[in-house]
Parts: structure tokens; C-alpha cells; sequence
């Protein structure tokens, strides 16, 4: 058992409800208790969809369970095929289910209902949302991609244009709606013709044709890798696996598109509306260089925003971490070029210790350090799900392709101060409206500050990351131990905390690191003025 | 389809039985109120991912706030052997009351896996009382979807606490005892209104500290302030207090025959009556004048959720006009919405359970002015020109008593005001 209050992931038959959901003509029926039904409002309220999602439950309960609990089955799988008319029917145990004897998709063969009937095998124990999602796509592919020839593919005949298949775009995907619009632009600039997008709006007759493109593109490794790796066996298709988020990495895609379908990638490479690098080294930015960064989120979106992090906005990468378990070999190749730990997990404890020992000057992760790094007061952005309702935007917002670099830089610099008002902060620091604890005017209330430039010189501040390590369990904030020093054992004098108060915030924590550690090493229980300079002068900033 | 059929009955008291795929939640959410109303407990559920996931979707933002639960979520090797089980469960209850010493009620909650599998949280809640009893009482309840839909998670919760109340003091006399999770200042209210009338000792279940466990015995009446707390108003019967019919106190009416039950019982004159509760009819008459326009005459249909149903429509038909179509309750509990189904308007159908589809499609055929439903169904029906209110907002919000009045027809009107407001 696993302690568990937040999850990164649900259980593996939400990744088969999004891949049905994502269909035309696909249905999908649940073995599943009273109360498996909460999932519908992820879909028709978090991605605020007009219709339900394509999901019958077979809603057992505790007196169905020593009777007929299979017959119950059998009638929704029945009456699911009357009411919505599918092409395709897939059926699965939820995890209850998965504990019965019943087995959902012989019930359902039972049924005799004249369409393909597909089980999934969703072991709820072991696996999560994202591996449901592959596995029921791989299952939908396998079961009606038809076969392919064996040997190498045939070439394409003349003044054919490429064709491909864009694999991986499902429901409740992190801004799959739009990512889909721009990498179709950059395909449409190449020539490129899309043969099937999958699972987003296609039907079991377009899986049929997957096996007439030349190549897949594979958006979203997360749900498309599995069914894109039996297709390259199965039709000798190649895939396209650069994730085109950020400009280097679209430059690549355009290139690697190109490459595989053996056409010129000039076309594509219209950068007129490219507005990312201009920005990016414009003078405001140079108040972005170094700024330690911290990414979290699954291991596809981390990996192609650490690139853009560190390449195209000139931030340091601190920290890097996943809950993609699936792409830990990849993650933590990835990590090496960085340089940083790389921290696989999907316990949110740890991802808030290792911020909070990190102290970031920004996170990029899910809605979950979001709230974390609002617990810190530190600035973050989201580039990854699980995200909430107002990641689901009305307006055009892909991470991907020239647009989505845009978007991504206005996302990423909107939380952190701008250069012209972190330099007057840091100038009038002791001024009355620029005092030190003075927030980016973009988070509000998140950090702390006070009211009175007086106050800023005698009070001494709560420090959050001395809570968390004082009451690592608790998480609930007790303003006691708030004035504590994150290092045990260790003191500052009355002075030496007002001294370090006028150095400029966004170092403040680095230092008070710094000198607690060298306190620490030196056995030094009281920290006076002289220990804060004599760390700095070791530690050489 | 032979089959089709099979799942509706409409029985010869006039309440329409379905069977079929409910749209609800399991009783599992509870939680999420429970926990803010007793603020010295913990609940741990011992269940799958899934139920974890649901703690995360219906308790929104709240779960950012570090909430006093938490899901121990099974693993393979869990499902292995039952002696695995319980020392894991020995070993996660030790390990979170080192980190919450503050603890001082830890409910075992079980869920739809943990009942499969058999795990006995009541053996594993008795074992653990021998351990930790002294500083922390540990209880353990279902939240399961096999037995229990949405509120009744609070039902069991509080049925389980049973057991545990003190006898009332056998010199004490008469003492009320209201049954049911009400907001802190709803309680407040009623609390004051009873000492005015000179109604008491008044003690409420759930209290807000696992300490101040209410005391019952055979001089304690009991009012249920929700519908949906029958089992535990049936134990508490079962120790010897009277329950005290009434119907629920929504709005001015349901509030002065609510907070009257008990005044009669404990004998209150009915000009000391009138004159504790008249500001507070004037006030809640008041605050429905103002929306009784909006809603007069609109037709209403509710889909099943919270038991809270077939209350709701007394009130919407009585005191502001409406008409119900149909009232969906998950389960219809005759003894204590009988006062409720009495006042009811003759026409409305009453229906228990659900099959959603169909009753989509009888929603759809009435074409109500306004629909209340879970957040699952309330896009899709807008999307379909209804226009709804979830009523998931019924459970969170203060709406009883008479200071709330307003603010619970406020909630019903809202929806139809934003709809005659939107030009695009």
C-alpha cells in the first residue's frame, strides 16, 4: 500500500475512456461499481466537452455481486450497442472489476452483437492513465490496422506526395486540440498529406487505412508510442518521434520530416510569425540568463522543455523529474545532458522536498507544482498534464510548432518578474514601494511581503522551506516554526538574519542556504554578520 | 431488447424503480465534507488508484490545502495474501499518527477493492483501538460504490460512530440530538434558536471534535437535519431515542416545522415559538420575495444524487412555485421524507435509482426550464438547450435553515438568469 493524497495519473481504464472519447464510433463499456461514473465530469468539465464521454458502466453493486454480476454485464454491453450504435466496442474490468471472476470479454462475445468487440487488459494494480491510453490504442490498431506486407515498404510512385499518420492526440490531452492545428501547418508547408489522425476524430474505418501512409508522426509518445512501434514492424513504417516544442526542436521535426519522407524541408521553415528568439534576445530577456529552472511533468513534455529552457530562453536547468515511469531510460538520458538528478516518481512529497531543497527561481510542471510552488512563493507555469480547467483555454494555445514557441515564451517569463522591474526592485530595494519582500506584481499575494519598510528590516520572515523540513507530514503551515532556519541546530543572530535581508530576494535563499551549510560544516551553532560574509567569500558569490 | 425492460418497475406506490448505469458518485465524497466539520479526525480509505482519483476530482482545489485524508492505495502485491494486508495497514496507521500526532479520530474507510478482497477494517479498527486507542479512536466504515451512493458515505460514517456515543446521564432528562453534517454557522444558528425557545441540551452528530462525542440514551429525541442519515437514525433508536418526524428545514416553511418538531416535543409555548422563530420566517420570506419571480412556474427535474431531492422540491414547489417534473432520489428513505412527500404537488414523479440513459431521455422529452444534475451530465444537457444546476453545490453550500433561504433559491435562479442574460 502507498500513501497517496494527490495523483499524477488515474487508473489505467481513464486512458482507455480518452482514447474512446478521442474516437468516432468507439465505445467503451466498463465492468464497474456505482461511483466509477465521477470520471465523465474530468471530461465535460475540465475539457468542458459538449456530450458525454463514450463510456457505459455496467454499475454493479454489493447485491449484483453475489448473483449475476456477469448477466448485468452482458445487459450493458447489450443495451450500450442499442443506444449508441458503435463500429467498435472495447471492454474492461475498472479495478473492482478487475477482482471479480467475471470475464468482460468473453461476456461480451456472448453478446453476439455483429462488430468487433475488443478487450483491454488494464491491470489497475500495477498500471496508470497513460499506459491504459497506449495499451487501448495499441489494441485498437492492432485489432483493425489490418496486416502488412512483409520486407521493406514499396517507394512511393512518382509526383505522389508523402503521406503520413499523426499518432498520439486523445482526449483530456494537454493542449492536443491545438498542437494538432499547428504540427498539421508545418506538414501542410512540407507537402506532407495526412493519411489519419488517431485517436483524435478518427473512426475504426480510418484505423483501417493507417497502413497506407508512408511514415507516422508520433505527437505524444506517451499514448502512441506502443501502437506506433507495431506499425513500424507490421507496415515497415518509419516514425517521426521529434516532439516539435520549442524552435530547435520544430527545426528538427521539419528536418527529420523531410529527411524520412525524402522531400525538401525549406518550404516549412517560414518564420516570419516566429517571435521567440527575437524576445528571447532582446535586452529585457538578459534578466532571464541563469535563472534556475525546474521542470516536472511526463517525461515527453519535461524533456522537450528542459531543451527550450536551457537553449532558447537561457535558463539554468536545476532539476528535472517525471512520473512517466514507461520513459525512465530515455528521462534519464536526457537528465545527463544536464547535468541533473533525475528524479522519477510519482509521489508528490518528493517532488515538493527536492523543490524546496532546489529553490528554484522557476517551476514548469503540472497543476500539482502549481500549488506547490504557491505554497513556496515561488513563480511556476504549466507545461505538462495533469492540468486544471483553465489549461484547457479558449483561445489558440499550442505547445507546439512556431506558435506554441511563442506561447511558451509568454508562459514561462509571464510568472517571473520582468527585467525592468526586478532592476528597480533590486535598485530602491529599501524603498518604500520597491521594499525587499516585494512580489513579481504577477503573483499577487503568493509571496510573502510586508507592509511597512520598517517591518522589512526587524521582522523576521517566514521562510517556507524551513517549514516543510520542520514538519515534513504535517504540510499544514504552523506559524511557530515558521522562524526556524531550514538547517537544525543552527541559529542566526538578530543581525546577521537583517543583513541578509538586503541581499536581493531571488539570491537570498542561495545564500541562506549557503551559509547554514557552512555553519553546519564548521559546527558553528550562532550565524553572526561575520559567518554570512565568511560563506559567501568560500563559496565565492 | 427483451433485456431493456427488465430495469424499471413503476411499483403500486407510485414511485418509479430503475436499475441501469447510475451517474453518481460513490460514498467515498463524504469525505470531502466530513473532514472539514470533524477537525481533530482523519480518514484514510483503504482502496485502488481509482478511488484516490476520485478523492482528487471531487475535492477540486481543496485537495491543494493538505486535507486530513488520504488513500492507501492497494498494490499488486496486496491483492496477494490478507496477513499482508493488515500489517499494512498497522504499519500506514502507524506511520501517519507519528506524522499527525494531532489525530485524534482515524477512520478506516472502505472502498469498492477493499470489500472485494475482504479486507476487515473492523477487525484491523479493533486491533488498532488496542494500540493507539488511548490517544487516537480508530473507526472504520464503507464508502464503497457496492453500498453506498454519495451522501450516504456520511450515513455510514456516522452509523459507525454509534457505537462509540456515551449514555446519555439517566438524571439529565430530555436532550435533543440533530443527526446530519451541517456547516459551522448553519449549526450555530439552530443552536441558538433552540436555547431561545429553551429547547436542550442540544448536541449535534457529527460534533466538530472527535473528543465531544454527543451523548444518547432513552430521554434523547432525535431530528435528522439531512435525509440521507437513515441508518444511523435507526441505531440511535435502536439505544432508545424517539426520532422526531418533520420535514426538512429548507426555506421558511421546512425551517419552522423542523425547528417545531422539537419545540412540541420538549412541550415549547407556541407564542414563545413564534415569537424565537418569527424574525427568522420574516427574513427568509423576505430574501424568497425577491426570487420568487424568476422561479414561479418554471418546471424543474431532478436527476438522482444526494437524497436531498425530493426536500429541495418541496421547497422549490411550495414556497417559490415551481413545478416538479420528476424527482430523482439515489435512494428513497420513506420514514424520514415522508413529512417532505407529503407536502409534495400531486403530478411530480418520484423515481429511485437510475438507468441515465433513460432518464436522459425522459429529461429531454419533458424539456424542463431547469434541470438539477450531477457535473457529468449538466454540459451535456446545456448543450442540448437545458438549462441546469449541479447539485453537487446543494451538498457543499449553507442552505438550511432560514438565513440561508435566499441563498438556496439564489442558487436555483441563478442558472436561469445567466441564460436570459447571454446574447451570444
Amino acid at each position: 500500500m502507498q500513501l497517496t493524497v494527490w495523483t499524477y495519473e488515474g487508473p489505467p481504464h481513464m486512458g482507455a475512456i480518452r482514447v474512446a472519447t478521442a474516437m468516432e464510433g468507439v465505445h467503451c463499456v466498463l465492468h464497474a461499481p456505482v461511483g466509477d461514473t465521477y470520471a465523465d465530469l474530468l471530461f465535460t468539465m475540465i475539457e468542458r466537452r459538449a456530450g458525454r464521454p463514450a463510456v457505459t458502466y455496467s454499475s454493479f453493486q454489493a447485491r449484483d455481486m453475489g448473483g449475476d454480476s456477469g448477466g448485468l454485464f452482458k445487459r450493458t454491453v447489450a443495451e450500450a450497442y442499442e443506444r449508441f450504435r458503435p463500429q467498435v466496442i472495447l471492454v474492461a474490468p475498472t479495478c473492482t472489476g478487475e477482482l471479480l471472476q467475471d470475464d468482460p470479454g468473453g461476456l461480451a462475445r456472448a453478446v453476439g452483437l455483429p462488430i468487433p468487440v475488443i478487450p483491454l487488459s488494464l491491470p489497475s494494480y500495477q498500471r496508470k492513465e497513460n499506459w491504459g491510453a497506449a495499451e487501448t490504442f495499441y489494441a485498437l490498431v492492432r485489432g483493425l490496422a489490418g496486416r502488412g506486407q512483409p520486407g521493406p515498404r514499396p517507394p512511393r510512385p512518382e509526383g505522389q506526395a508523402p503521406s503520413c499518420n499523426i499518432l498520439g492526440p486523445v482526449s483530456l490531452g494537454f493542449r492536443h486540440r491545438d498542437d494538432l492545428v499547428e504540427v498539421r501547418r508545418l506538414l501542410d508547408l512540407l507537402g506532407v498529406t495526412v493519411n489519419v489522425v488517431a485517436p483524435l476524430g478518427a473512426s475504426p474505418a480510418d484505423l483501417t487505412r493507417l497502413g497506407a501512409a508512408d511514415f507516422n508522426v508520433v505527437l505524444y509518445p506517451e499514448v502512441a508510442d506502443t501502437a506506433a512501434r507495431w506499425l513500424e514492424r507490421t507496415f515497415s513504417q518509419p516514425s517521426v518521434r521529434v516532439m516539435p516544442i520549442g524552435v530547435g526542436a520544430t527545426r528538427d521535426f521539419v528536418a527529420e520530416v523531410a529527411r524520412v519522407a525524402g522531400i525538401d524541408p525549406v518550404p516549412a521553415l517560414d518564420e516570419s510569425t516566429l517571435r521567440l528568439p527575437w524576445y528571447s534576445r532582446s535586452v529585457d530577456s538578459t534578466y532571464l540568463t541563469g535563472k534556475r529552472v525546474f521542470l516536472f511533468g511526463d517525461a515527453s513534455h519535461v524533456i522537450a522543455a528542459a531543451r527550450v529552457a536551457q537553449d532558447e530562453m537561457g535558463f539554468n536547468v536545476v532539476g528535472m523529474g517525471t512520473y512517466s515511469r514507461e520513459f525512465g531510460r530515455e528521462f534519464r538520458q536526457a537528465a545527463e545532458q544536464y547535468g541533473v538528478e533525475p528524479l522519477i516518481t510519482d509521489d508528490y512529497l518528493e517532488v515538493e522536498a527536492r523543490l524546496a531543497d532546489l529553490r528554484p527561481d522557476l517551476v514548469l510542471g503540472t497543476q500539482m507544482e502549481r500549488h506547490v510552488a504557491k505554497r513556496l512563493g515561488l513563480p511556476c507555469a504549466v507545461i505538462s498534464a495533469p492540468v486544471h480547467v483553465q489549461d484547457f483555454p479558449a483561445r489558440f494555445a499550442p505547445q507546439m510548432g512556431l506558435e506554441g514557441a511563442n506561447v511558451l515564451f509568454d508562459t514561462w517569463v509571464h510568472p517571473l518578474m520582468m527585467g525592468l522591474e526586478e532592476h528597480l526592485l533590486t535598485m530602491f530595494r529599501e524603498d518604500f514601494e520597491f521594499h525587499a519582500e516585494a512580489a513579481p506584481s504577477h503573483l499577487g499575494s503568493a509571496a510573502p511581503r510586508s507592509l511597512e519598510p520598517a517591518d522589512a528590516v526587524v521582522s523576521i520572515q517566514a521562510d517556507p522551506a524551513a517549514t516543510l523540513v520542520a514538519a515534513p507530514a504535517a504540510g499544514d503551515a504552523s506559524p511557530s516554526s515558521s522562524t526556524s532556519p531550514s538547517t537544525p541546530g543552527v541559529t542566526w543572530e538578530p543581525e546577521a538574519e537583517a543583513e541578509l535581508r538586503k541581499i536581493p530576494f531571488f539570491v537570498r535563499g542561495k545564500a541562506r542556504r549557503n551559509t547554514e551549510r557552512f555553519a553546519a560544516d564548521r559546527g558553528l551553532a550562532r550565524i553572526t554578520v561575520e559567518t554570512l560574509y565568511d560563506a559567501k567569500a568560500h563559496f565565492g558569490s | 431488447m427483451a433485456e431493456a425492460t427488465e430495469g424499471a418497475v413503476k411499483t403500486c406506490d407510485g414511485v418509479l424503480r430503475e436499475r441501469g448505469q447510475q451517474s453518481v458518485f460513490c460514498g467515498l465524497t463524504g469525505v470531502v465534507w466530513l473532514h472539514r466539520k470533524i477537525q481533530d479526525a482523519f480518514f484514510l480509505i483503504v482502496g485502488s488508484r481509482t478511488c484516490a482519483h476520485l478523492m482528487q476530482s471531487a475535492a477540486g482545489v481543496m485537495i491543494f490545502a493538505e486535507p486530513r485524508f488520504g488513500t492507501a492505495v492497494l498494490e499488486e502485491r496486496d491483492l496477494a495474501g490478507m496477513a499482508d494486508a493488515h500489517q499494512e495497514i498497522d504499519r500506514m496507521v502507524g506511520r501517519l499518527l507519528e506524522r499527525r500526532p494531532d489525530i485524534r479520530m482515524l477512520f478506516l474507510v472502505g472502498s469498492c477493492p477493499s470489500e472485494v478482497i475482504k479486507i476487515d477494517l473492523d477487525r484491523a479498527a479493533h486491533r488498532l483501538n488496542a494500540r493507539h486507542g488511548a490517544t487516537t479512536r480508530v473507526v472504520a466504515y464503507s464508502g464503497s460504490g457496492l453500498d453506498t451512493a454519495f451522501t450516504q458515505g456520511e450515513d455510514t460514517c456516522l452509523a459507525a460512530l454509534v457505537p462509540h456515543l456515551p449514555a446519555a446521564p439517566a438524571d439529565e432528562g430530555r436532550s435533543l440530538l440533530v443527526v446530519g453534517c451541517l456547516p459551522d454557522v448553519v449549526e450555530d444558528q439552530f443552536a441558538r434558536l433552540f436555547r431561545d425557545m429553551g429547547v436542550g441540551p442540544v448536541r449535534f452528530l457529527p460534533a466538530r471534535g472527535a473528543r465531544d462525542l454527543p451523548a444518547v440514551g432513552p430521554n434523547t429525541l432525535v431530528l435528522a437535519a439531512q435525509p440521507f442519515v437513515g441508518d444511523t437514525v435507526r441505531l440511535l433508536e435502536r439505544k432508545g431515542a424517539t426520532r422526531l418526524a418533520a420535514p426538512f428545514p429548507f426555506g421558511a416553511e421546512g425551517t419552522t416545522l423542523w425547528l417545531k418538531a422539537a419545540a412540541d416535543a420538549f412541550g415549547v409555548d407556541p407564542q414563545r415559538f413564534e415569537a424565537v422563530t418569527g424574525p427568522g420566517q420574516a427574513r427568509a420570506r423576505q430574501a424568497l420575495g425577491r426570487v420568487r419571480e424568476s422561479l414561479d412556474g418554471k418546471r424543474v427535474f431532478f436527476f438522482p444524487d444526494s437524497q436531498l431531492e425530493i426536500p429541495l422540491a418541496r421547497f422549490l414547489s411550495r414556497e417559490l412555485g415551481m413545478i416538479p417534473v420528476e424527482v430523482g432520489t439515489p435512494y428513497l428513505n420513506r420514514q424520514l421524507v415522508e413529512p417532505d412527500l407529503a407536502l409534495l404537488p400531486e403530478g411530480a414523479l418520484i423515481s429511485e435509482g437510475q438507468d441515465v440513459d433513460r432518464q436522459m431521455d425522459r429529461c429531454l422529452a419533458a424539456k424542463p426550464d431547469l434541470t438539477v444534475c450531477g457535473l457529468g451530465l449538466a454540459n451535456p444537457l446545456e448543450a442540448q438547450g437545458l438549462t441546469t444546476k449541479w447539485s453537487i453545490e446543494l451538498v457543499f453550500s449553507p442552505v438550511h435553515g432560514y438565513d440561508q433561504a435566499g441563498d438556496l433559491a439564489g442558487l436555483f435562479a441563478r442558472p436561469l438568469a445567466r441564460r436570459a442574460l447571454l446574447k451570444v
